[in-house]
């Protein structure tokens, strides 16, 4: 009746999760009985859990990220922990069972559900806006994405408090993975978080190719198009591309643990290294769709703060594309000593190599930005140099080890650890901050608290280089990753000053919650308001509507004449339109999302614990939601002029008084 | 959904009924032409699979031409490029997984 499932699941012998599992009920009531008792259901409901919105959606996927970050990085600093106390005689605090499970878990998290969230969070909140449209193609579609992703997150966090986790990587590389050597749980959370959540994603990356092929204002060609939508663009077609590719290998990997086949076994004929060769086929795109909107966002930052176009708009945008089209044929970096022969891993090496020259062209382009602007050091401006400095060390260890012969010494030792955290902090994560820095009053209306946002730049900045520089030096002494512990003197020193990193990251992170709370209380002072709609003189369309936007984005859908044309009206004090409004029409809100991430949470779970019954209910439960929608001839409605003309009168009223406390 | 000023939604060919039936006249040529390339035995296996691999890329474009209407006009230009793209990628990714499986196996004596 109840498949794998019985009470002995649930691990009480655990202090930690016992624990952790009391602090997420109490927050979680916590949260739940505030909304009940300010009676905030329905508003939840109607304006935010059904919401069509792409701004909405955005702010749920970059709360969703957030809260992800906290559960990764507990993770983090758990293990650094470990590897500061397991030294010797001292087996730390861990056992390996639990401390195995904890880096699968933390690298899973860190991609899935907080980088992808968060990347995907800030593409709905900007493109649209930044192409003049007033809301993606698919505006359902986005909805589903979300709760694909939600769906994803929650199974996997469950996995903490009912059964196990994964305990073979973050990739869970066969034949550890298979049943043989894998028989509990833990594979199959991470098959079916991975694989829901993997619809989502390859859901947006089609309403977001189609949105900007299709949806920008007139007038925006290619070249005109802003640097951010470009790097969004070419991240929906690497996700489009490698995203397929992703779900196959799962599958099989499935088909493996479920149904006995041999594709990745041991015996049998199967064969282990192409589950290696076909993930990272996935695994290499994969973390240049995470970087590629980052440097979208530094594009729009140091333009924006430089107070110059950027420098090489041509060369930015050709180097994105290239970039995206080499991050095809890389792919075997990550696997050089699996044993394929010298012609094979010179070609991939040298490609890797080459990578590196677009993306060179790009830090020198936000350097040329830079030089002779007038730079306004804000925090988002703070993470972004801090991004050059970072990113430049990070890339040229990864030079370093696409060298085969290099990466026969470094392979999963920590030196690759430390190499990936420094493109992945370095570039992702301070682009995203960035990018939140620079958009949240947009979302908002408020600006974020520029002290604090400070203070957490300059935690994570130094924390970074203390947790993760002696990860370089520890990997060149030899120590491996996923170790749990060792017995050698000349690391343990190394191992103290990275926990020292940890916990001052941790005081970064401690610094943006502090940010997040002082702009929130701050948030109707003077100098915080974001009245104009255009806080930071910025350049492209979404400066040129209210904070926060009406839901239509744009009363009238402007003209577009070259690249930055608000801004460039802006300099000639040219008014806006002129046109006449019409009524505009716009998407309804839908609860298909949610039920429909209801049912597939229901089918992985049931799936995860063999309880067919419950899973063929999940799976009944999508196909007839689906076909419920799409019956579903109301899902439109106009808004009336007399509306727009009440929006518009609202925010030119909002500008004058800006303009008079000026 | 909201708006398409740079969408055109004209001129999205269907076919017509003389392009339909060429197409599947095509179609059954190919077809009855590969099953006679195995059963007439008139061809050594290597050339009658080198000529099943030929007749098997025409079909695909004859369908591709006569019943998905993908040409050359500019209202199927994002189609052609898109499928051109897509066509691309999966020669990347399967060519570069034979090229890396291959390899292997000759280096590692595993096959």
């Amino acid at each position: 009746m109840l498949g794998k499932l019985s009470l002995s699941a649930i691990p009480l012998d655990v202090p930690i999760l016992v624990g952790t599992f009391l602090g997420v009920a109490v927050i979680g009531l916590a949260v739940l009985g505030a909304v009940t008792y300010y009676g905030k259901w329905g508003y939840l409901w109607r304006n935010w859990l059904t919401t069509v919105d792409h701004k909405r959606l955005a702010v749920m996927y970059i709360i969703l990220a957030i809260v992800m970050l906290f559960r990764g990085f507990a993770d983090a600093i758990m293990m650094r922990t470990q590897l500061a106390l397991a030294y010797k005689g001292n087996p730390g605090y861990l056992p390996p069972h639990h401390y195995d499970q904890i880096f699968s878990a933390h690298g899973t998290i860190m991609i899935f559900f907080m980088a992808m969230a968060f990347m995907t969070g800030l593409m709905n909140l900007v493109v649209p806006l930044q192409i003049g449209a007033r809301d993606v193609a698919f505006p359902f579609l986005n909805s589903l994405s979300f709760y694909m992703t939600l769906v994803g997150a929650l199974l996997i966090n469950i996995s903490l408090f009912i059964g196990e986790f994964a305990q073979c990587g973050w990739l869970v590389y066969p034949p550890l993975s298979e049943m043989q050597f894998s028989p509990g749980v833990g594979v199959d959370y991470y098959i079916w978080a991975v694989q829901i959540s993997g619809v989502g994603t390859l859901l947006t990356g089609v309403n977001f190719f189609t949105t900007i092929v299709k949806m920008r204002a007139p007038g925006m060609g290619w070249m005109q198009m802003p640097v951010f939508t470009w790097t969004a663009f070419c991240t929906t077609v690497l996700i489009m591309v490698s995203f397929p590719v992703l779900t196959v290998t799962l599958a099989l990997l499935s088909l493996d643990r479920y149904l006995g086949m041999h594709f990745f076994t041991n015996d049998a004929g199967g064969n282990v290294m192409l589950y290696l060769s076909m993930i990272w086929t996935w695994g290499h795109p994969e973390v240049y769709i995470l970087v590629i909107p980052a440097f979208g966002v530094f594009s729009e930052v140091t333009a924006t703060f430089s107070q110059k176009p950027l420098f090489g708009y041509k060369t930015m945008v050709y180097a994105t594309c290239s970039i995206m089209v080499l991050s095809f044929v890389v792919w075997v970096h990550h696997f050089f000593t699996m044993g394929a022969g010298a012609n094979v891993n010179t070609f991939f090496g040298i490609m890797t190599m080459i990578i590196a020259v677009p993306t060179g062209v790009k830090i020198f382009n936000w350097l040329f930005t830079m030089y002779k602007g007038r730079v306004e050091f804000t925090a988002p401006m703070h993470w972004t140099l801090g991004f050059m400095i970072t990113f430049s060390i990070g890339g040229m260890t990864g030079v370093m080890m696409a060298m085969p012969a290099a990466d026969w010494i470094l392979h999963n030792s920590l030196f690759l650890i430390a190499h990936f955290h420094n493109v992945i902090i370095g570039g992702v994560y301070f682009g995203y901050i960035a990018g939140m820095g620079f958009w949240f009053p947009k979302a908002f209306g408020f600006k974020l608290n520029e002290a604090w946002g400070k203070r957490a730049f300059w935690c994570w900045f130094v924390g970074f280089y203390l947790a993760f520089i002696p990860l370089y030096v520890l990997g060149l002494e030899g120590m491996t990753r996923r170790m749990n512990h060792y017995d050698n003197p000349d690391w343990y020193p190394w191992m103290l000053v990275a926990e020292v990193g940890a916990i001052v990251i941790a005081c970064g992170i401690v610094c943006q919650l502090t940010q997040l709370y002082v702009s929130i209380r701050d948030r109707n002072l003077p100098e915080n308001l974001d009245l104009t709609g255009d806080p930071w003189n910025g350049r492209t369309l979404e400066w040129s509507i209210s904070s926060p936007p009406p839901a239509y984005n744009f009363a009238v859908i402007p003209d577009i004449h070259g690249l930055d044309t608000f801004h460039t009206e802006k300099q000639l004090g040219r008014q806006a339109h002129g046109k006449p409004l019409a009524p505009i029409h716009m998407p309804k809100n839908t609860s298909a999302g949610v039920f429909i991430g209801l049912f597939s949470f229901i089918l992985g779970f049931a799936s995860i614990w063999y309880i067919w019954w419950l899973a063929a209910i999940g799976l009944i439960g999508i196909v007839a939601t689906m076909i419920l929608r799409s019956a579903d001839r109301d899902v439109d409605y106009y808004v009336p002029v007399s509306e727009i003309e009440h929006n518009e009168e609202v925010y030119s009223r909002r500008i004058a008084a800006a303009q008079a406390a000026e | 959904m909201t708006q398409a000023p740079t969408t055109t939604m004209t001129g999205d060919s269907h076919g017509s009924y003389p392009s339909y039936l060429i197409g599947f006249v095509l179609a059954v040529i190919l077809t009855v032409a590969s099953f006679a390339a195995v059963m007439s035995h008139a061809l050594s296996p290597g050339m009658a699979l080198a000529a099943l691999t030929v007749l098997a890329v025409v079909q695909i474009v004859v369908h591709l031409v006569f019943f998905l209407h993908m040409n050359t006009s500019t209202e199927q230009s994002w189609n052609l490029m898109c499928f051109i793209f897509a066509a691309a990628s999966v020669i990347v990714i399967i060519g570069g997984t034979i090229f890396i499986m291959h390899d292997t196996a000759i280096n590692m004596m595993s096959r």
